[in-house]
């Protein structure tokens, strides 16, 4: 996705992209925010049962999936990857019939819980409830990578909570062990549900871990969209060259509930709620790109009635929707339950 | 037709798919220099190297586990979990990942893997060493599982495992590695998965057995013959999908049945058939479904007396059969 053209902001050059690339970035970002806070509104207007959000994790994971190819690579996403998913080529009437659990819902067909987005023609794995497991799929993908000589990376992401699970371990030692081409994503927010990180992780960052399988472990401002990019950029450059994995560990914030749930005030005081509002990327990066003069007011009021447009159209698209049929939900247990009415 | 050993056609069997579909890897622990434990990989580094035949350090998950993935991104992974009874640790990536990977994409993602594993008892293997596994993955819908009892169903079967879209287990009993033989054809035939086969023609009563307990049941049932009692011996090779209709042809036939399995007894996987038969065949029954298998005890003990008291045997399965007939 990285075109420079003479004419960028010195800003774009930096990290090798245009300010068009830029301007998409944001767009993803603020897309990823939009449709979030859309469906915090479907769930308390009872519209749709359940939320988990990506809110506070959008800059890391569109600056990290901006490194990958889409269409080509693969990633194994979590349960808060909304932005992820939207870079990597998911539409935005993707993830709202997932909240609606539509028949039509690319995801699953309304049989997952909402934000178990997944995606074959997109590279995308199919999200499962628990934790960790996605990071040894990653892991297999990258194995018949380097097996097919594909040239593809394989990305896993996950929160720092669920970095403690053993496949965790299991699939860094053996990634590590055949230099696979894999990224081990863990977007630290603080938080496992209620439990702070310094009751999860042993040691201040998880990417301190990463030596003891022999790889480089990287540590971000989550925040930082274009660090998150030049973070991942390097990564998918070592694995793909045959260098092996690199754990990247994005510093993010959770400006939700653990879901829809969930009352985070009961374990967080409000003044921690509102110092962390200031690590929220959405309004970091954009004014970043203002103060490079790479966003600007036309550029933005584009943006924004684009993505309004996209967020109304999706959910009366979602709503519009139907359930999917019980004379269906037989199907697909194996290969040859299609039905004869597929 | 040759003779073989139930490992030899599951060694030559591997092999000859390996050459066939340049897709399948082999992954396991010591699986490769070594040829596994059992032997049962041997040869088949030197042939298709390190790419395709993968020694993994100890982490059963993750051999489950990346074998997803790989089958995902294109491969035929058949991997080798040293002993049944060490599965546990793979036990979510069976049943939460690959069982469910086709289901809750809505057919995005299909997971095309054999997961093989060595199991039960009789070989002085104590508690972690001789475990009958089967229920805990016959209980989930997503997964095939698979128990051949000869090295032509061996061969067969595991053909129609590898070739299959979906994930399946596939549980050989090690007491039969190497006592067991069997003609097996060199031709490409396969064994579909889902077909029980009657073993041992009879009328008056049903035995439904599997794995070792298939030939135990084949001894037996040729031991009451002397008394004049007729068994029918039906071998079920999958357990999932459970063929019913053999099954329930031979009940409606002699009216008596009697099931046997080397695991325990209470929750064992006798206990679904038992169910079956009750719910489907019961107009036709002469006398209680029943029963012969494993003690209520959470393991196989090791001293060589307390190894025989566990494991169900002929004579165990010819009184079985005597009490059943005497109704």
């Amino acid at each position: 996705m990285a075109t420079t053209r003479g004419s960028d902001t010195s800003l774009a050059a930096s990290v090798g992209l245009s300010d068009a690339d830029l301007v998409e970035m944001y767009r993803y970002v603020a897309l990823a925010r939009a449709l979030d806070e859309r469906m915090w509104i479907l769930n308390r207007a009872g519209r749709i049962p359940f939320v988990i959000s990506g809110q506070g994790h959008e800059g890391a994971q569109v600056g990290i999936a901006w490194a990958f190819q889409r269409g080509h690579d693969w990633i194994a996403p979590f349960y808060r990857s909304i932005a992820t998913c939207l870079t990597f080529g998911m539409s935005a009437r993707d993830i709202l019939t997932a909240q609606y659990a539509t028949a039509n819902d690319p995801s699953s067909g309304g049989r997952q819980m909402p934000g178990h987005y997944g995606s074959r023609a997109q590279n995308l794995v199919s999200v499962s409830s628990p934790v960790a497991t996605q990071l040894l799929h990653a892991v297999g993908i990258a194995l018949a990578a380097k097996i097919r000589k594909t040239g593809q990376v394989a990305m896993a992401s996950m929160g720092e909570g669920s970095s403690n699970q053993g496949d965790v371990h299991e699939g860094l030692n053996f990634a590590a062990i055949h230099k696979l081409p894999f990224v081990f994503v863990v977007e630290n927010n603080g938080y496992a549900i209620s439990v702070p990180a310094a009751r999860q992780v042993s040691v201040p960052n998880v990417a301190d871990r990463a030596p003891g399988y022999g790889i480089p472990g990287v540590v971000v401002d989550g925040a930082d969209v274009l660090a998150c990019y030049v973070a991942a950029r390097d990564a998918v450059a070592r694995a793909r060259a045959g260098d092996g994995p690199t754990l990247i560990e994005a510093k993010v914030t959770r400006l939700t509930g653990h879901s829809s749930d969930d009352q985070q005030t009961k374990y967080r005081s409000e003044e921690e709620l509102a110092t962390e509002r200031a690590r929220d990327a959405v309004p970091v990066f954009r004014a970043q790109l203002r103060d490079a003069g790479v966003l600007t007011d036309e550029i933005e009021a584009r943006l924004s009635s684009e993505i309004k447009a996209a967020v109304e159209d999706a959910t009366d698209y979602a709503e519009a929707q139907p359930d999917p049929d019980p004379a269906t939900a037989m199907r697909h247990v194996y290969a040859d339950d299609a039905g004869s009415s597929d | 037709m040759p003779a073989r050993t139930f490992i030899d056609a599951i060694r030559e069997t591997l092999a000859t798919e390996m050459r066939r579909d340049p897709s399948i890897i082999l992954l396991g622990e010591d699986v490769g220099k070594k040829g596994g434990v059992f032997l049962a990989t041997d040869g088949l580094w030197a042939e298709f190297g390190d790419e395709r035949v993968i020694d993994t350090p100890l982490t059963e998950s993750m051999i489950v586990g990346a074998s997803i993935g790989a089958a995902i991104n294109g491969l035929r992974p058949v991997c080798e979990i040293q002993f049944a009874d060490f599965i546990f640790p793979a036990f979510n990536q069976i049943v939460s990942e690959a069982a469910r990977m086709r289901y809750r994409s809505n057919d995005g993602y299909g997971v095309p893997m054999v997961i093989r594993a060595p199991y039960g008892g009789g070989v002085h293997g104590a508690l972690y060493h001789s475990q009958s596994v089967e229920a805990f993955f016959t209980h989930v819908p997503g997964l095939k599982v698979v128990v051949p009892s000869t090295p032509y169903d061996a061969r067969g079967l595991l053909r129609s495992a590898i070739r299959d879209e979906d994930p399946v287990l596939f549980f050989e009993h090690k007491k039969m590695y190497r006592s067991v033989r069997g003609e097996v054809p060199d031709t490409d035939y396969v064994v579909p998965l889902g077909k029980a086969a009657v073993t041992h023609p009879g009328s008056q009563i049903t035995v439904i057995a599997y794995g070792l307990m298939a030939h135990y049941a084949l001894e037996a049932a040729d031991r009451v013959a002397e008394d004049g009692i007729s068994v029918e011996v039906v071998d079920l090779r999958t357990l999932r999908p459970l063929d019913t209709e053999t099954v329930l042809d031979s009940v409606r036939k002699t009216g008596k049945c009697l099931i046997v399995y080397e695991d325990n007894k209470f929750g064992g996987y006798g206990a679904e058939v038992a169910a079956i038969v009750a719910e489907e065949a019961f107009d036709y029954l002469d006398g209680p479904v029943t029963r012969i298998a494993g003690p209520e005890v959470p393991g196989v003990p090791y001293n060589h007396v307390l190894e025989e008291w566990f494991m169900v045997n002929p004579e165990k399965i010819v009184e079985g059969i005597r009490t059943l007939a005497a109704y």
